[in-house]
């Protein structure tokens, strides 16, 4: 299946059970245990992360943590 | 009041814009923006907002100058190690533009100070280096409804985005609760590309004085990312998060506070 990964179209092996939670381990995205993530234009929330399915032609996106200035 | 010939000169490449010209010009000029935090995403944010002709910039930052700043915070000098920041700025900005106003706090932002301090300031933007400054520059900002933009960078990317409060998007909406502490490495743990800020900040700049000018498109709703290592830029839309815990519909942060479990500063240990 494919899914847009921060716009960028990637090809993932087929996997109807997918969700945000197990996507997050499949791809090893870095902070992975804070990251926002962003399902089709909304935030999901942390505490559906398990539940929430994640099906072809989904757009994802991953937004981290900067907390420099310095 | 009327431009002086040397100030028409000055901002001669500002008039001839059509999106600026001498009104526009009058406008910065009679602007008061804020600047949190004097290094390396304050730095560029100081000196281009200084030369564009604000009127009166407000820098706080109560750090001193270090030898492992100069790597980065390009408003300080090899001769201003040991100086406080907010002087070695003042130094800078009077030296590129007299016409500016510019008033010090030597002080870190706190919940006690930062909304009697955001109130004096048409526009903030936030150049600090650690989350708990940035949560509460954003809570603030949000509960006095004071535009802001937000910078972050580390190692080779950024990100910012401006924040419109009760219009657009705000830094809770994206991320409702800080990191825990130690769980981001800081750039002094991870290291930053010296030019990295003066992208960023740039941009923020840029954002002050559009909105001052109440021209252009905000970065207002959408977050921009900049990857130095691949040079992309990415522009990334980001709706309002109902669920937002200060802007959201149902509220759960209505005061500033501290976040002081949170604060770290990038270069230097807090005693």
């Amino acid at each position: 299946m494919t899914i847009t990964i921060n716009g960028k179209k990637t090809v993932l092996p087929e996997n109807e059970g997918r969700t945000i939670h197990s996507l997050l381990e499949e791809l090893d995205v870095s902070q992975r245990l804070y990251v926002t993530v962003e399902l089709n234009g909304e935030i999901q929330e942390r505490d559906a992360f398990e539940t929430t399915p994640v099906a072809p032609g989904d757009a994802v996106e991953f937004l981290h943590f900067m907390g420099g200035g310095c | 009041m009327a431009l002086t010939d040397s100030q028409i000169e000055r901002y001669s490449r500002h008039i001839i814009l059509k999106e600026v010209g001498g009104k526009g010009q009058q406008k910065l000029l009679n602007s008061k923006v804020l600047i949190i935090g004097a290094g390396g995403l304050g730095a560029p944010i100081a000196l281009y907002l200084a030369a564009a002709g604000i009127g009166t910039i407000g820098i706080a930052d109560a750090d001193s100058v270090d030898l492992s700043n100069l790597q980065r915070q390009v408003i300080h000098f090899t001769p201003d190690i040991g100086k406080p920041k907010v002087i070695s700025a003042k130094e800078k900005i009077q030296a590129i533009n007299p016409d500016v106003q510019v008033r010090t706090y030597q002080q870190w932002v706190s919940a006690a100070n930062i909304m009697e301090l955001i109130s004096q300031y048409d526009f903030v933007v936030d150049g600090t280096d650690n989350f708990a400054a940035k949560f509460l520059i954003n809570d603030a900002c949000v509960l006095a409804g004071k535009p802001y933009s937000h910078g972050g960078i580390l190692q080779f990317v950024g990100q910012t985005i401006t924040v419109l409060p009760g219009e657009s998007t705000c830094y809770r909406c994206i991320f409702p609760t800080p990191p825990p502490k130690d769980a981001i490495p800081t750039c002094s743990q991870a290291g930053v590309i010296g030019v990295l800020p003066g992208v960023i900040g740039s941009i923020q700049a840029t954002e002050a004085i559009k909105f001052l000018l109440g021209k252009g498109k905000l970065l207002a709703g959408r977050m921009l990312t900049y990857d130095a290592l691949e040079m992309k830029f990415r522009d990334v839309t980001i709706n309002r998060n109902p669920n937002c815990p200060i802007c959201g519909e149902n509220p759960t942060i209505t005061q500033v506070r501290d976040e002081l479990e949170l604060l770290t500063v990038c270069d230097l240990e807090k005693p």
